[in-house]
């Protein structure tokens, strides 16, 4: 990056370190910071749309539907993360495949599973075997995205249950009294005032998910956990510029760091989201 | 991610041209001098330098991804990418989820990397990265073993005490023998060459893997790199 790069033996102290946190493998490391960050801001609002579904569903008076919401909700919580991050998110991509495969190749005449392969044809590949690789870090990362959002989302689903349970009956009631649909009475009267109640639930989801991110080197994202754990391992001079001994516990320290500050800011703006959506409700601990 | 804008950028300039089959490479980055991350970010090693001339000599574009040894048989058969060239052993057992190619390092026995030379391994805990021809080796006979998912874990696990030796591939312990860190003089013969892994149903890629690799023990060039990378005995 830097000129004086060039030749990195000869450098020493700061300009070495200046050097060496800049080589294109750190630059990796900087770029996943960013993967891991948007992936959780894409992430919280589709498992949380994942989520009111999951619950609307759940509460619903129509036995099949409340069903689909259990059935989600109990499956879901059930599996460990790491079998589900494994196995699911293989399935769905050949699930994808397999459709396509319908699609675009119907004259196939041969099975799509040949003993433990799963092949389609090469129009139906996701993404096709000849993409550049960044169509295939983006479907990764879409991948991951749609997993974690149905992990969490069942969470969600299961906190916002109870948060939906928690509104005073009387107030239903009282909005019922007045003529108000089922319906309305759900959007104006139960929903506005639930978000309350959910949020120490959410808030400790947020939190989890922010930690989870690891998962995704299982769906083939690199991450910051991967690139901390690749560089700090021991670098012998054969094989970089830059030797080093085992130095995983500095870059394990940063990593504590980063999620220790980034735990705390989301701490801080939840308290806030709090402090708002408390004003005005009769709940303990509310301003009036 | 800098590196996919470029890719992409460059990929909207060229591809009408780049129309050919892609085959993508799957390794694992993390076994020095069998594959690993340069400075760069890039894979490099053996096989990536082996990986590259194969292609060249069966005409074939290949494409580089890493993926964690722990899932790198799953991400093949289910067509993630098409190869696995990651100094993987063909042993009888992946043998029967996926095939392998002709093998282009021959068996080399795996050692031992101990702080104290004179260690009995049968009565000792052993470290060996997961899912290896090394685990299951010392898992067959009964020792104790720890596994780790990296091989840079299982070294420190001597280090630091919680493993009394770790059992590998030599050229990999080599440039770990150092600061108080020895062989045994006891050598394990396990597993067969190490080999490029297909999917069972890929005949034809298996053929033109199969084709270049005989051409390069034909012409030495395998063996050349062999000698350059300190990965093995020669052919």
């Amino acid at each position: 990056m830097f000129e004086f790069c060039a030749d990195p033996a000869s450098l020493e102290g700061a300009s070495w370190l200046a050097c060496y946190l800049t080589t294109g493998k750190h630059m990796n490391l900087y770029w996943s910071i960013l993967t891991v960050l948007s992936l959780l801001l894409i992430t919280a609002p589709t498992a949380l749309l994942f989520g009111f579904a999951g619950a609307s569903a759940a509460r619903s008076t129509f036995m099949p539907v409340r069903w689909v919401g259990q059935v989600y909700v109990a499956i879901v919580r059930g599996v460990p993360d790491i079998a589900f991050f494994l196995f699911f998110v293989i399935a769905l991509d050949q699930g994808f495949e397999y459709l396509r495969h319908q699609v675009f190749c119907p004259d196939w005449a041969e099975p799509i599973r040949q003993g433990n392969d799963f092949i389609v044809c090469k129009a139906a590949k996701l993404p096709l075997s000849t993409s550049p690789q960044w169509v295939h870090e983006v479907y990764g990362f879409m991948l991951a995205v749609i997993t974690f959002a149905i992990v969490f989302g069942a969470f969600a689903a299961n906190v916002l249950l109870g948060a939906m349970r928690a509104v005073p009956h009387a107030q239903l009631e009282t909005a019922e009294a007045y003529g108000m649909h089922r319906r309305q009475v759900f959007w104006r009267i139960l929903v506005p005032q639930m978000w309350l109640y959910a949020l120490p639930g959410l808030s400790n989801l947020w939190v989890i998910l922010i930690k989870a991110t690891p998962l995704l080197f299982l769906l083939g994202v690199e991450d910051i956990v991967y690139w901390a754990r690749e560089l700090g391992g021991t670098k012998h001079a054969r094989y970089t510029d830059y030797p080093h001994g085992d130095w995983r516990i500095w870059y394990f320290l940063g990593l504590l760091v980063f999620y220790l500050v980034f735990t705390h800011i989301s701490e801080r703006v939840l308290a806030k989201v709090n402090r708002r959506l408390s004003r005005g409700q009769a709940t303990v601990g509310a301003t009036p | 991610m800098k590196k996919l804008l470029l890719t992409a950028a460059l990929m909207a300039a060229t591809s009408p041209v780049l129309a050919g089959d892609v085959v993508r490479m799957g390794t694992e980055g993390a076994y020095p001098p069998y594959n690993f991350i340069n400075d760069k970010g890039e894979v490099d090693g053996m096989e990536r330098a082996l990986g590259d001339e194969l292609c060249r000599r069966a005409q074939l574009t290949c494409e580089w991804v890493t993926n964690d040894w722990d899932s790198i048989i799953p991400n093949l058969v289910s067509g993630n990418y098409d190869t696995i060239i990651a100094g993987m052993s063909a042993t009888a057992e992946r043998d029967q989820v996926i095939d392998f190619s002709e093998a282009y390092i021959p068996p080399e026995p795996s050692a031992y990397l101990a702080m104290d030379a004179g260690l009995d391994v049968t009565k000792a805990v052993i470290a060996a990265q997961t899912s290896t021809i090394q685990a299951a080796f010392v898992a067959d006979k009964g020792w104790t073993l720890v596994e780790f998912a990296t091989p840079e874990e299982t070294i420190a696990a001597v280090r630091n005490g919680e493993a009394d030796a770790v059992l590998a591939d030599s050229s990999f312990l080599d440039s770990h023998a150092n600061d108080g860190l020895q062989f045994l003089d006891r050598k394990e013969s396990i597993g067969g060459g190490v080999a490029i892994g297909l999917r069972e149903s890929d005949g034809d890629l298996r053929a033109k893997f199969d084709a270049a690799i005989k051409s390069m023990k034909a012409d030495g060039s395998l063996n050349k790199l062999i000698v350059e990378w300190e990965v093995g005995s020669t052919w």
